[in-house]
This record gives C-alpha cells, structure tokens and sequence, in this order.
C-alpha cells in the first residue's frame, strides 16, 4: 500500500527519465506475449495459395487435389467468402483490396485461396496442389508508365466514403492514377526565367520492404456473440471498424485484440490477416489462425518505388527562389495508405528550404506489383533522397558549401513552409547547426590519398504529422494509490508504454513504477487511429495526460468531499474514508484532436498543415576504393528535434535504430523482380543490415528543443532518424570521388561506373 | 535413457529440457521450434526459417543451434537449453541484466538468440573486444537494429561476469 499523495512530491520525477521498459523483464526472459505464441483449442491453419502472374483473368480454380488430402478440413475461394461478405473488399483509402482474389489477380503473390487444416504442414502441401488457370492481361510495373499506360490495374476506382477529399475520384475509369496532389504557390515559371541558374534532375528510389521478425500473423475465433481477433496489428481501432463494415455488425461484435509486436514499421497497418482469418473462422465455425512465413511478407506489403523530378531557380549567390517538383508514387495494386502518403507527405517534397514560388505534383500510382504502403516515415525519405542529392548537385555547380547553401536556404522558425503554414517549434536551424558542429564541418578534411579516398556529406529533412487523428485513453487509479493506463496504442519495440506509463505518472505526480499499460483490447481500451507516422507520444500522450489530469481532478474533489487534504493525505486513505475499506477507482478519460485546416483544393494551401513538425539530419563519412567502386560508411552523425525527449535512452535506440534501418535501404536492400515476380523473396538473398553493417562511428543526438504544443513538451521519434542517412551517404561518395549517384541503392558497382565513366572509359551495359 | 519406438512418421524421444527430463513424439518432419512450442516454450521462434536470422536460437548439448533447421528426432538423448532456462531462484544472469541496462533490444523477438549467443560468446571470449563481438553475433539479426546497444551490453555482461 503507498504513501503516496497527490503532492507534488513526485512532480517532473517521470518525464526525461530513462527507465527501462516495462516490459524488459518478459523479453529478456523469452515470456513477452506475441500472437506468434497463440493457439486456441480446436484451432485450424491456414495457409494461402497466391497467384503466379502479375495481371490476368482467372478463367478456372481447382480445388479437387487440395480438399481430397487427408486432414484438410476445407478450401476457400471468393466463392466462398462471398456467401458471407457479399462485397469483400477493403482499404483505408480505397476499398479495392478483395480478401481473396475475384475474377481477376492484380500481382504476383496475390491471395486466391486458403487451405486450412488443423496440422499447419498438410495445409501448406495441400495449397500447393490448388491449380488456377489464368488468361494473363498485360501489365505495367513502373510508376512513370503507369500514367499513360495501356495496361489498367483497376477498371473502376473505388474510393472509400470516409475522406472527403477523395470523392471527386469515384467511378473514375480507366486510369492508374489513384490520386494526384497539386501544390501551387507563387509563379515558378516567371521564377525561373528571372534566375540565374536553373538545375533539373532526376532521382529513384527501389522497392523495398518492411521485414518485421515477427512476419504477419492472425487469430480469428467466432466465439458465440463475438468475433475475437487477435492481431499483430498496428491499429486494433481500425480493425474492429472495418471487419465490422464487411460484416454489417455493430462495431461491439468484433473484438480486437493486440499484445506486443515483433516489429512493425508501418507494414502492420489497416487490413492485412485479419479480414481473410476473420472470414475462414466464421465460415469454418473454428478459430483460424494465420501467419506468414518470411517469404510471404515480399508479397504483402513494400515500400513506395518512386521516381522524383525536380528542378529549381537559384541566383548566382545560392539562394533558392522557385522549385518544381514531381514525385511518382509505385503503389503496387491496390492503393493501401499511398493516396495519403502522396499528400501528406508529398506537400513538404520541396524540402525544409525557404522558397517563394512552388509547385508540387504527386502521383499515386496502381501498377502490378505488390502494393505499396507507409514504412517508416510515410514517404519522407524518398523526398529527402531526392531533395537533399538536388541541393548538392546545386551547390556542386555553383562551387559552394553543402552547408553554406543549406544556411543561406533553410526554413527559420517562423517563416511559412510551401504550404504557407508558419514553422513552429520546428528546430531545423539548430538540427543543422548542431550536426555541422559535430561533423566540425568548417576544418580541415582528411581526404585520404592513393586509392582510398574519404568524403563526407550532410542532409536533412523534415516532416509533418499525419492530420487530423484522433486519441482516446482512460486512466484508472485504484484504491492502494495504483494506476493503470487504458489505451490502443501498441507497442511494437517504440517503448510506448513505457512512454504512456511516464505521462501518465508525470501528470498524476505519482511513482512511474506504480503505473501500469493495458495492451489494446477493443472491448476495454478506447479508440485510437492507430500507431504510426510517429503520432503516438504527441496524439496519445496528449490523451494520457488528459486522463491522467481528468482522473486527479476528480480524486481531488473526492478527498474534498470526504473532508481530506489530498495534497497530504496518502490516496489510499483517501478511498478508505469514503468506501469504508480498500475499494472503488477514480476513472479519468482524455481525449485529443489537434487543430487541422484542409489544404484548398487545387493550390494545396492552409494555414495549420500539422500540429508538429519533425526534424531529422544526417552526416556521413566514407571511405571509397578508386580500383573497385568499394565503399565504407565510417561514421554517421544523426540530428533530431524530438522536442522533449520523454525516455531519453529509448529515444536515441529510436534514432540509432532507425538510421541503420534506412542504411539497409540506401546500401544493399532491393526487391527483384522478373515479370512482376519477386526473385529474391527471402533473407538469404534479400540483405538485412546485421551487426557488421553497423558503421564503427554512430553519433545520436536530440537537440535541445521543447514543443510547446505536445505533452510536457515532447514530439514524436520513431522515424527522424531515417530522413538524412540516404542522401548524406551518396554526397559523401561524391564528395570523396567525384560519382553522384542518383538511384537508391547505393552499390560498388555503381560507383565503380561512375569512375569509368569519370575516367572517359564507360563500362558497357 | 527411455525405451524408443519408431513409426514411418514420428518417434518417441527422451531428451533434457532445462534441466529437467522429458518425452515426447517427435514428427519426422518436425523442427525443434516446433517440439518446444508443444512443450509450452515460445522463446525460440521461426522467423526467416532458413537459419539466417538466429531468432530460433536453441543450445543443444551445450551448442547454440538454429531450432528451425534442426530436426526434432535429432535432439533424443541431447541436453536442450531454451531462453526459459533461467536459474532456480528465478534470477535473471548477467547478460540478461545487462540488455535491460543498456536497452539492448525494442520490439524482443530476436532478444532470446542474442542472450543465448552471447552468453556462449562470453563463455569463449571472457573479454572480447568489439570485432568478436561484431563476428560472433553476425548470424543473429534484429530488425529494429538495437545493434549499437547490443555491443554495449555484451561489453557490460562480460565486466558484470567478473563480478
């Protein structure tokens, strides 16, 4: 039983303190609680039969094989799902996405049956003895063709009802164009003819993919009155809402739940498993469960492939007066969240600069490849590869400084980014300035000498948070002076709850030991948009603390009317007076929506584009050989403004982990395709940094900033850390060897032709 | 040993589980992963299922062995450590500790192999210095890349062995 009281004894103790997590206990042990682990009585698997060509028309299923081996309890096909879900498609944006395929298949790897059987071993020999005859459509796998291109991965768009600015698109025909974003502001054409310079180029960026160790896996159990999904999934809130529309119930009927993750980078988002296991187990009346194997996540989802053109009017002393961008977006076949990441992220792609006059275009585009969504940091890192790369290539040209052009150009706090809504709290001056001082940019350099020579390049990049969303949480504290935090956030290794557990005890002035986090739980946790885009410590700690400050309120006004000073009286004592015995809770609820202005159609503007802005940069050093094109990343200096970091250990594992993650995706990361079919669909051939990729020097720092605007000052971390790492590394290889590398990933060959090429000796094709 | 008995498909075997004895049916097609799940065991998990990652991480006879290439018939007669085996007062050792004080992992599904490996690391090298460390985790991979912090805490558990 604590002493604890309502004092300001504890007050500032949990905020900026790294304790370590909650949960550090069950993982060190073996014991945390994934859906990897589950398994209910009576449970059967399933395992999925996908396609084999990236566009046609299925002209016949065969499942006679299948459904006649030993112990296969059933086969599924659209048949079958549609006798229950009559119109089985689904998508945050589009609903376009069918549980199984129908009619036609969109891509290679696309689900067009389940086998499921109690052994998961007969269930998988079993779905590979389904035979499908297709009729194969032409198909398009480049973002760029996908706009004129004959080859139409959907007939007919269908966006969801639920975002306003999607429904000029409805029952458009014949395009691949899911969504197109404008952004105009000022006049960029008289722009570049008044400049003294005009630089245009070119930039990609590959498919790569998400690879949590944990692949995607869900329970589905038809329990009497109730759906009970247990998922591993990003946003149980979305889940329940949407398995409900299939189904026509009420939102209660379904219930979602979410222990921990084994990573999840923004593929666990929306629907995945969770409809096709949801239908399997009502259809079979038995709990189903699925999961994928690694191999199986290269056909779920990726990352955007992008193609980015940009062009820019510069004075001769290196001031950025207009920018034109264009970004195409490989959505693959079926859009995901890729419209709202053309948009939300597409409107920063001029970069964090300070330009009069902008235009923006942003395509989403369908093509027949696997489809596309968010992975850590919804779109941003493809921009800053690109913007970052531009603005070296300028300063190259005009014989500046990386950072003196960056200086001369940057957003100040203050002024409007291209949107026109003003930056605030936004610390990319003091990003910049730190990694300058860190990177001691403005010595002298070591460039090595021989056939080893060293080079080191900077960028940054910023980003919005994805608006409006919304959080709910309730804080409970019981009658020993014990909390607990009840909220649908979840924890997939960012340290949320230890995160939740600190704002909580912040706002109570309790102990963070006495606080404990509820796992998502549709039935008991309240709604929350779900756990990305780094929304999760500003959206939902605003909520937490809410309900941590609703739930004091009310603890205080019980003490008043059982005559107690709350500020002395220890909160047991408190409860004891009025129930007569250890008894009753206080309850709190939060709830927290920011401030949001739709951009104008047409011209993108507004005035309150985000309630916070995250800043991240990059510095690099190498080591290349000029024999071979080889290189080494020695040393990566990474910047972030967090605001206030909540756990300032976990915030700089975010900030080191997510640099190396986007090192895997600037230097050896790639899906391969042939015919849209992936050829390197495992770990063997698909290369993961590991622990020797991890360059010997890695620096992270949070600046020393507040967001006045978030929960006790603090902002989002988990993908800042990935905005830099690309383009810093090419410029550093430029800058040791004089090869600007335009397309991700960065590879010895690449560079080895760029020497060649230097040298007047081109290598051929 | 127990008597064993062979079917076309499965056989019975006898094999230490953390110290303790144990039998069971084997399925000739069955991994390790999956013999310890039917034993109630979780901290080895499939991941790549191709050897390459080290989340199935399993010590056999005192050897650190990918469980999702190991045949479950092949363990009959071993000594199998799984990442419960935590000593009988229930305390966690040095390695363990040392993640917990050096943040040593975020999402946990790769930790079990990265404790077990390291403990054989350390048990090898009492003082490695950070390319043993780097080498001999190679063949354990962690996604969220808590890998800066993983060198830190192998590094703190071989100063905590020395006590």
């Amino acid at each position: 039983m604590t002493t604890d009281t309502l004092g300001n004894s504890n007050a500032g103790a949990a905020m900026g303190r790294s304790i370590p997590r909650v949960e550090a206990r069950a993982k060190v042990t073996g014991r945390a609680e994934y859906v990897h682990n589950l398994r209910l009585p009576g449970m059967l698997y399933g395992r999925i039969h996908r396609s084999t060509v990236a566009h046609a028309r299925i002209t016949g299923v065969d499942v006679s094989a299948a459904q006649a081996m030993p112990g296969v309890y059933a086969v599924y096909t659209a048949a079958d799902i549609r006798k229950l879900i009559p119109e089985p498609y689904f998508g945050p944006a589009f609903h376009d996405q069918p549980i199984l395929a129908i009619d036609k298949v969109r891509y290679v790897g696309e689900p067009v049956a389940l086998v499921l059987a109690a052994d998961p071993h007969v269930a998988d020999a079993a779905a590979q003895q389904i035979v499908v005859e297709y009729e194969e459509l032409p198909a398009v796998f480049d973002e760029v063709e996908a706009m004129t291109s004959k080859a139409v991965v959907h007939e007919v768009l269908k966006p969801a009802g639920t975002f306003p600015d999607l429904k000029h698109l409805k029952d458009k025909r014949d395009t691949n164009v899911a969504l197109d974003f404008h952004l105009r502001r000022g006049d960029v054409q008289q722009a570049f003819a008044d400049a003294d310079h005009v630089f245009e180029h070119t930039f990609r960026t590959q498919q790569v993919l998400h690879l949590p160790l944990e692949p995607f896996v869900t329970v589905a159990d038809p329990a009497p009155n109730q759906l009970v999904i247990h998922t591993a999934s990003q946003s149980p809130s979305f889940v329940r809402i949407e398995i409900a529309r299939l189904l026509g119930w009420p939102e209660t009927r379904v219930r979602v739940k979410v222990p921990y993750l084994g990573g999840g980078f923004g593929a666990k988002l929306y629907i995945k498993l969770e409809a096709l296991t949801a239908a399997a187990a009502l259809i079979a009346g038995r709990p189903v469960k699925i999961a994928l194997t690694m191999e199986e996540q290269f056909y779920t989802l990726t990352k955007h492939a992008t193609t980015l053109r940009i062009k820019s009017g510069v004075t001769r002393d290196g001031k950025i007066t207009a920018r034109e961008c264009e970004v195409w977006w490989n959505g693959g076949a079926y859009a995901d969240i890729g419209p709202r990441i053309t948009q939300k992220s597409g409107f920063t792609a001029a970069g964090p600069y300070d330009i009069d006059h902008v235009t923006i275009d942003s395509y989403s585009l369908y093509t027949n490849l696997t489809p596309a969504g968010a992975l850590r940091g919804f779109g941003i890192p493809q921009l800053v590869w690109a913007y970052e790369s531009h603005t070296d290539m300028i300063a190259k040209a005009l014989k500046m400084d990386p950072l003196a052009i960056r200086r001369i150009n940057i957003l100040r706090e203050g002024r409007p980014q291209a949107t026109g809504t003003l930056m605030r709290d936004a610390g990319i001056e003091p990003v910049l300035e730190r990694l300058a001082e860190r990177m001691t940019w403005e010595k002298k350099y070591d460039r090595g000498s021989g056939t080893m020579r060293r080079g080191r390049g900077i960028a940054i990049g910023f980003k919005a948070s994805i608006s409006p969303t919304t959080s709910m949480a309730i804080v409970n504290i019981s009658a020993d002076g014990s909390c607990i935090v009840y909220c649908s956030t979840v924890d997939m290794g960012q340290g949320s709850d230890t995160a939740m557990a600190q704002f909580a005890a912040e706002a109570l002035g309790i102990p963070v030991e006495r606080v404990s986090v509820v796992h998502p739980d549709t039935d008991v946790t309240p709604y929350d948009m779900a756990t990305l885009g780094s929304r999760s410590t500003y959206h939902m700690g605003h909520a937490v603390k809410n309900a941590a400050e609703d739930a004091r309120d009310k603890l205080l006004a019980l003490a008043a009317e059982v005559g107690l000073s709350a500020e002395t009286t220890p909160i047991p004592d408190i409860f004891r007076k009025k129930y007569g015995m250890q008894a009753g809770n206080i309850i709190g609820i939060g709830s927290f929506i920011p401030p949001y202005t739709p951009p104008e159609p047409g011209t993108g503007l507004t005035t309150d584009a985000t309630p916070f802005w995250m800043i991240g940069a990059t510095g690099a050093e190498v080591e290349v050989d000029t024999e071979t094109g080889e290189f080494k990343v020695t040393r990566l200096v990474n910047l972030v403004d967090v605001g206030r970091p909540v756990n300032p250990a976990i915030v700089e594992t975010q900030i080191s982990g997510a640099t190396i993650m986007q090192l895997g995706f600037t230097l050896s990361e790639r899906m391969e395709f042939d015919a849209g079919q992936v050829t390197n669909a495992s770990l063997a051939d698909y290369k993961i940094p590991g622990i020797r990729d991890v360059p010997p020097v890695m620096e992270n720092e949070a600046v020393d900033m507040v967001q006045k605007t978030g929960p006790f000052g603090a902002k989002g971390v988990g993908e800042s850390g990935t905005f830099g790492v690309s383009p810093a590394i090419a410029s550093a290889i430029d800058d040791a060897v004089g090869v600007r590398l335009t397309s991700l990933p960065l590879t010895a060959e690449a560079v080895y032709r760029g020497l060649r090429a230097n040298a007047g000796k081109p290598l051929q094709d | 040993m127990a008597k064993t008995s062979m079917s076309a498909t499965h056989k019975d075997i006898s094999f230490t589980l953390n110290g303790r004895p144990v039998t069971a049916l084997a399925g000739n097609h069955q991994n390790l992963v999956e013999l310890l799940q039917e034993q109630g065991l979780f901290g080895a998990r499939e991941s790549c299922a191709q050897g390459l990652c080290g989340c199935c991480t399993v010590i056999v006879d005192g050897n650190a062995v990918s469980g999702c290439l190991t045949m479950a018939t092949l363990v009959d007669g071993a000594d199998v450590r799984t990442i419960e085996d935590t000593g009988a007062d229930g305390k966690l050792d040095a390695v363990q500790q040392a993640f917990i004080e050096t943040g040593a992992f975020q999402c946990g599904f790769c930790t079990p192999g990265f404790i077990l490996m390291t403990r054989q690391l350390l048990d090898e090298h009492p003082n490695p210095d950070e390319d043993q460390i780097r080498h001999y985790l190679a063949g354990n991979l962690c996604r969220c890349a808590a890998y800066t912090e993983i060198i830190k805490a192998v590094k703190l558990a071989a100063k905590k062995r020395k006590g």
